[in-house]
């Protein structure tokens, strides 16, 4: 039995942190949350050269042929940081080239995304609530042309290739210099990652033979990637909200003194603490426990998306007026946990699908 | 990371199997209740082959085993699958036992350790009184030297098992003039004498599991103390070093929680099963996150405490986690049972009463918060997670009344 990370995933995370504290902090994380693309191709480089675009993708593509709970750990270190870019679309743009393109796609664009020479992303959502493969409407034409809109891309605007998921569950590759792709900005509320629309006309794409079986199990480590983020981002409103009562004084003592605060900050601890098993959990079962993989990785967005959101309204709480200003950073992290919470669908979702899956 | 146990351990699981295949149960029968004799001997067998009474030396009748949490952990899964006994239940094992071997005297080992660990001989444990709850050191219970013997005074509550025990082990003020925690002795004392009054203590669910125990000029030897006078609170919180059961809460928990979906299964709402209601369905898919973060967590907990390393917080989270789920399981019980949750859990069936099978739901709702509050109430929970898990500071009252 052994359910914990290794020395070197430990030493990864540690090397993210100390990254972004150094080249991010929150000073400079507000001034890309405040500008216009939210893009710092800087920093973005910098996170390249700690290697975390190819961990998952193997070693001939350039990459470091590692697995989803790696990917997962950088994703909770991003979340903690509050890092800005464009990590998770591209993560999943090259797990979906890898696992469901031809040799020749995979030889084009996986050297790539791993060194960071080009960006992907993941076009899954669409109007009304659609994310899940089975529910895509848009179609590809003769499986080599696009009408209609995508929604919610992650950084669409800077990427250089797409993933679309399309009618009949299946995946095409979109390249978004191509004719026939125009790319709007949408006003999302986490303005570290960025969102945009995409609305194909006549669009030129190329299917990823294997998409069909493949999307599942893309939107299964993004629901994996989401929970990791949300709970790197709870611990750090937990950190802040301890950091604050044990600093801020009211009555001749610090505020941490009294029993109402203290167990509300227990009570944010609790609620977020376990849950750090179930997203190791659900991203160990994506590589090594399949007849467990899709059902633990809806679980693990549900129940931590839904916890952080929570403790982020907790941690407001718990700073007092400040808390409710732009200038405490507690709203950064709230706004990060809003997006983790709808993206790829709500908690509400996940569960349904959970007791389906469970043949409740 | 890898959820099998490994070679060695999944060869130690086939030898434990092969031992219960030939001598749990007596007889190979299955249908009969043990004796008394057989569970007797059995435990005394599976002891030789050093699956019981691990932590105990053997010139204590124990078969003193290194700590192995997933030995410990393979030989729950195991027993229990058969149903064959495990080390006596209750406080004598899980807290005396383990006491006596750290800080006890030798004669005390001795005369107290092996019939214990037979399960010959039951504990009760005197620590609470009615108004020392959480401030468990402002304790007022009075014990006497007077001559060869102490006299001991007062009233203790809360006590599991008085009623059956042979002697309790007793925080008592035996320095009255120290400060709170310096006070404080670790008597043990025979619970069958003429200065002990056991009262039951009826609880809201109908049930009795616990007493009252007065002590009136209850005496008991001078030399039945653990520790030195004025060190009982320090012996009381002895740091033990035994097997912890990281994944025992957790399995309680979601075997609890199988049980609701079977209640979500078997119950209606308007002829249709309620496990087909949207908003049910929701309920139950929450509940189970809790229910896997407290499962896997146990695997954490398994894994560091297996390498001798500290799992942080998340072991401090273990009570508080449990009584949460059960709290949710119990509210979602009870909206299942609709109707039947005007039923009383302990009433005697009588003829031309409607009979329903989900009383013990309606019991559950009503435990889940006894559970919630003994061994220390959820807040004085969250007041060590706040304080030892994020370092807040102490309570000013309690920092003023600590003596510190």
């Amino acid at each position: 039995m052994n359910f914990d990370i290794s020395e070197e995933q430990q030493l990864l995370q540690q090397m993210i942190r100390q990254f972004l504290e150094k080249e991010c902090p929150t000073q400079r994380l507000r001034e890309i949350f405040e500008s216009d693309t939210g893009f710092d191709a800087a920093l973005w480089k910098g996170m390249v050269e700690l290697g975390i675009t190819g961990l998952h993708l193997e070693d001939s593509y350039g990459g470091a042929g590692l697995e989803l709970i790696d990917l997962a750990l950088v994703g909770e270190s991003l979340g903690y940081g509050g890092a800005p870019g464009p990590f998770f679309g591209h993560a999943l743009a090259g797990l979906a080239i890898q696992l469901a393109g031809s040799e020749e796609q995979k030889r084009a664009w996986l050297p790539r995304l791993a060194s960071g020479d080009a960006i992907g992303t993941v076009a899954l959502g669409e109007a009304n609530g659609i994310w899940q493969p089975e529910e895509w409407q848009l179609v590809a034409d003769g499986s080599s042309v696009l009408t209609g809109e995508k929604l919610n891309v992650p950084f669409a605007s800077i990427a250089d290739v797409i993933v679309v998921g399309v009618a009949g569950g299946g995946l095409v590759l979109v390249e978004s210099s191509a004719v026939g792709v125009d790319i709007q900005p949408i006003e999302g509320v986490d303005r570290s990652r960025r969102i945009d629309s995409i609305r194909f006309e006549a669009a030129p794409c190329v299917p990823l033979p294997n998409g069909e079986a493949v999307a599942p199990r893309v939107r299964d480590a993004g629901l994996v990637l989401l929970a990791a983020d949300a709970f790197g981002g709870g611990s750090r409103l937990v950190d802040m909200s301890v950091e604050y009562a044990k600093t801020r004084e009211q009555f001749g003592v610090t505020i941490g003194h009294f029993q109402a605060l203290k167990h509300q900050l227990a009570n944010m601890a609790v609620e977020l603490e376990p849950s750090r098993a179930l997203f190791w959990y659900a991203a160990h079962a994506f590589d090594h426990i399949p007849v467990e993989a899709e059902r633990a990785a809806a679980t693990a967005k549900a129940h931590i998306s839904d916890r952080v959101m929570q403790i982020a309204r907790d941690a407001v709480e718990a700073h007092g007026g400040i808390g409710f200003t732009w200038e405490c950073d507690v709203q950064l992290w709230f706004k990060r946990a809003m997006f983790d919470r709808a993206f790829l669908g709500t908690p509400a979702v996940h569960r349904e699908r959970s007791a389906q899956l469970a043949d409740w | 990371m890898d959820l099998s146990y490994g070679k060695e351990y999944e060869d130690f699981r086939r030898e434990v199997r092969d031992f219960l295949g030939s001598n749990w149960p007596p007889g190979g029968d299955a249908d009969r209740f043990p004796t008394k004799e057989e569970t007797a001997t059995f435990r005394d067998l599976a002891t030789e082959q050093g699956y019981l009474r691990r932590s105990i030396p053997k010139q204590y009748g124990g078969s003193d085993q290194p700590p192995d949490e997933i030995r410990g952990s393979i030989l729950r899964e195991e027993f229990s699958r058969l149903r064959a006994p495990m080390d006596p239940p209750g406080i004598g094992m899980m807290m005396l036992v383990p006491t006596l071997l750290e800080r006890g005297e030798e004669w005390q080992k001795q005369k107290f350790v092996p019939p214990t660990a037979r399960g010959d001989v039951i504990w009760c444990q005197g620590y609470s009184e009615p108004g020392s709850g959480s401030d468990l050191a402002s304790l007022k219970t009075r014990g006497e030297l007077v001559g060869d013997e102490w006299v001991i005074n007062g009233q203790k509550i809360w006590t599991s098992g008085a009623r059956d025990a042979h002697y309790m082990f007793c925080l008592t003020r035996t320095e009255p003039e120290q400060p709170k925690h310096a006070g404080i002795s670790y008597l043990l004392l025979d619970m069958k004498q003429p200065g002990i009054d056991v009262r039951p203590l009826k609880q809201m669910t109908g049930g009795a599991d616990f007493n009252e125990v007065f002590l009136t000029d209850a005496r008991t030897p001078k030399d039945w103390i653990v520790g030195k006078r004025g060190e009982g609170w320090l012996v009381s919180r002895t740091t033990l070093k035994h097997e912890r059961n990281s994944i025992g809460a957790a399995a309680q928990s979601n075997a609890v929680f199988q049980g609701l979906i079977q209640l979500a299964k078997s119950t209606q709402r308007s002829g249709r099963p309620n496990i087909d209601d949207p908003a049910i369905r929701q309920r139950l898919a929450e509940i189970e996150g809790y229910v896997r973060a407290h499962e896997y967590s146990g695997f954490r907990q398994l894994t560091k405490n297996s390498r001798g390393e500290n799992p942080g917080i998340i072991q401090m989270m273990n009570k508080l986690n449990s009584t949460n789920i059960g709290d949710r399981v119990a509210k979602l019980a009870l909206d299942l049972l609709e109707e039947d949750g005007l039923l009383d859990p302990i009433a005697t069936p009588r003829a031309g009463y409607r009979p329903s099978a989900n009383r013990s739901w309606i019991t559950q709702y009503m435990y889940s918060l006894g559970i919630a509050v003994a061994g220390g109430t959820a807040n004085i929970q969250r007041n060590v997670i706040g304080e030892r898990g994020l370092g807040l500071p102490r309570d000013v009252y309690a920092e003023r009344s600590s003596g510190k």
